[in-house]
């Protein structure tokens, strides 16, 4: 996953950097299946490598690449981008060092089978409204990119 | 010694797949005999596209190489693989490399979970169905990965095409499945599955194949599902993506000898794959005709009969075809052959009359025979219907499909809650 994840933003090739960012999407699908979540697994697998990525790929494929590659790689706030990086890099350390007392002594005992079967009680159970709350948002978004696209409807 | 002997014999009286009861061997070995099925099912289907797209056409077909043109698959498989291996020299040398081998990954890693039985699978997932849907709809990443790295126009726009087109079909499919999906929790803990396993032993505890639940609703959501999957493997009639009178190859044009042999074994494993998606779904799976309904012993023992009946038929098509065969001398090698062949099959036959064996290769026959009746209609396709354009693909996917899909799922799901709320309260 981090390997990808380099590769996503040292490639200049903007397909090589999709290809790489694909990688990284199933690196993480196999961490949360590791972490017994099949079915997030399974959703990211589906949503984001082959969904979301396709959609990526399809539209830097129809951009002329020729001009990115000879172009310079810029990054004009490198300085604050180090101070991000070295804080959240630090952060982790801290944990990694200071962990124990924050996390509990054992790991859940984890339900793989009834995973699928918990999610869905959840989302359509106990927090039905703000489900329905994001998918009214999906909605609006998805008119509104259909207004904004078309002059005459 | 001993040990190993005991770890490989625990399994066999186990009623779990290999990946569900944890024994290592034995998932190799159902992976290996996956492998090499799906292989010669691939070969098999070589030969029978081109004889039975020949007879639609009132052509023969091939006949030269063995008899019937029983070898020509073999011919082409050695001819593809002993061609040489052209690599534009414009292309993106990487990408080309990989792509095949990530349709190729894509098409075979679904079988982990196609359930050939209620034991005959490589593993039973919790996801089951899900993981065939996301990892077959990895395949289009390699297609549009050689697409783009031929940097040719014809590759690109096949890519193009194939990728706008599998994406839009995923919806209308993916809600053909939530419908049958639904179905499964019509049970008295009113909890469903996604399991392949699982969604085969609803049906069965449910006495009727998906199919036919809330008729006429599971019979659309299958049709729906049937198209869409036509469409998601690049095939006749939805085959844009390589149309041959435009695109001369699509997304294959600058592929040759093994790695384009790769795309062709990839193309009719996910066409195997999607088929026993539909046959796991909605025909019931692994089970037999009337399994409740015929239940008694004598009819196990008379349905237990049918795999071996199977191959002696096609024994005996082969004998009478060798009968048939030309008196001349130049034709005699090939009547042997095809003699032998029959004798084969018909060896295969008997064994499977051993009740031990047919017990065993029952589940396995009945699948394959309902995703061998899906390929046939595969094959009837591309004989039967034109190629459409594609706006009219996209029209057919958005405009058709998916509003029936979205109107199926909501029928299935108030239906399902009415059954379940005021006829069985």
């Amino acid at each position: 996953m981090l390997i990808g994840g380099i590769l996503v933003i040292t490639r200049k090739n903007p397909v090589h950097s999709a290809l790489a960012l694909i990688v990284t999407l199933l690196a993480q699908a196999s961490i949360y299946l590791m972490l017994y979540a099949p079915f997030v697994a399974g959703v990211q697998i589906i949503l984001y490598a082959g969904g979301i990525m396709v959609l990526f790929l399809f539209v830097i494929m129809l951009v002329s690449i020729d001009r990115s590659i000879r172009e310079r790689q810029f990054n004009s706030q490198w300085v604050a981008g180090v101070i991000a990086a070295t804080a959240l890099g630090g952060l982790f350390i801290a944990v990694f060092a200071k962990g124990s007392s924050l996390f509990p002594d054992h790991a859940l005992p984890v339900v793989e089978n009834d995973n699928t079967q918990n999610i869905a009680t959840l989302l359509y159970g106990q927090y039905m409204f703000a489900f329905e709350i994001a998918s009214l948002l999906l909605l609006v978004a998805i008119i509104g990119a259909v207004v904004m696209a078309k002059k005459k409807i | 010694m001993g040990a190993i002997v005991q770890y490989i014999q625990s399994y066999l009286t186990s009623d779990q797949t290999p990946g569900a009861a944890g024994n290592m061997f034995w998932a190799l070995v159902y992976i290996m005999a996956v492998f090499v099925g799906l292989s010669i099912a691939v070969i098999a289907m070589n030969w029978l596209e081109r004889k039975i797209l020949a007879h639609m056409q009132v052509r023969l077909g091939p006949m030269r190489v063995g008899p019937h043109g029983l070898l020509q698959p073999i011919a082409d498989a050695i001819k593809l693989l002993l061609k040489e291996d052209i690599m534009p020299a414009e292309a993106d040398g990487l990408v080309f490399w990989i792509a095949p081998f990530v349709v190729v990954l894509a098409a075979f890693t679904v079988f982990v979970v196609v359930p050939f039985g209620p034991t005959h699978a490589i593993t039973d997932m919790n996801i089951g169905i899900l993981f065939m849907l996301g990892v077959s709809s990895l395949s289009v990443l390699g297609i549009v990965m050689a697409g783009w790295a031929s940097n040719s126009h014809y590759p690109l726009m096949g890519a193009l095409r194939s990728s706008a087109q599998m994406v839009s079909y995923e919806v209308a499919m993916g809600l053909a499945v939530v419908s049958a999906i639904l179905m499964t929790s019509l049970n008295a803990s009113g909890t469903g599955t996604l399991s392949m396993i699982g969604i085969v032993q609803a049906q069965l505890a449910q006495g009727e194949w998906f199919i036919f639940k809330f008729f006429p609703l599971g019979l659309i959501a299958f049709f729906i599902f049937a198209v869409a999957m036509v469409a998601e493997t690049n095939r006749a009639p939805f085959d844009l993506a390589e149309a041959e009178s435009e695109l001369t190859a699509g997304f294959h044009t600058e592929y040759s000898g093994f790695r384009w042999s790769l795309f062709f074994l990839a193309e009719y494993s996910a066409m195997i794959a999607v088929s026993s998606i539909a046959v796991t779904l909605w025909l019931g799976g692994w089970l037999r005709p009337f399994p409740n309904l015929l239940n008694s012993a004598t009819w196990n023992f008379f349905f237990s009969f049918f795999p071996g009946a199977a191959f002696l038929f096609f024994a005996a098509i082969c004998f009478f075809n060798a009968a048939r065969m030309p008196k001349h001398p130049l034709f005699r090698i090939q009547t042997i052959g095809l003699a032998g062949f029959g004798v084969v099959l018909a060896l295969i036959g008997f064994i499977f009359f051993v009740p031990a064996v047919s017990m065993r290769v029952q589940d396995i026959f009945w699948f394959t025979a309902k995703v061998a009746a899906f390929m046939y209609l595969y094959i009837w396709y591309r004989g039967t219907f034109p190629r459409y354009r594609f706006d009219q693909l996209m029209q057919m996917g958005w405009k058709v499909l998916l509003p029936m899909g979205l109107g199926v799922l909501i029928l299935t799901a108030s239906v399902a809650l009415l059954q379940q709320k005021i006829w069985h309260p």
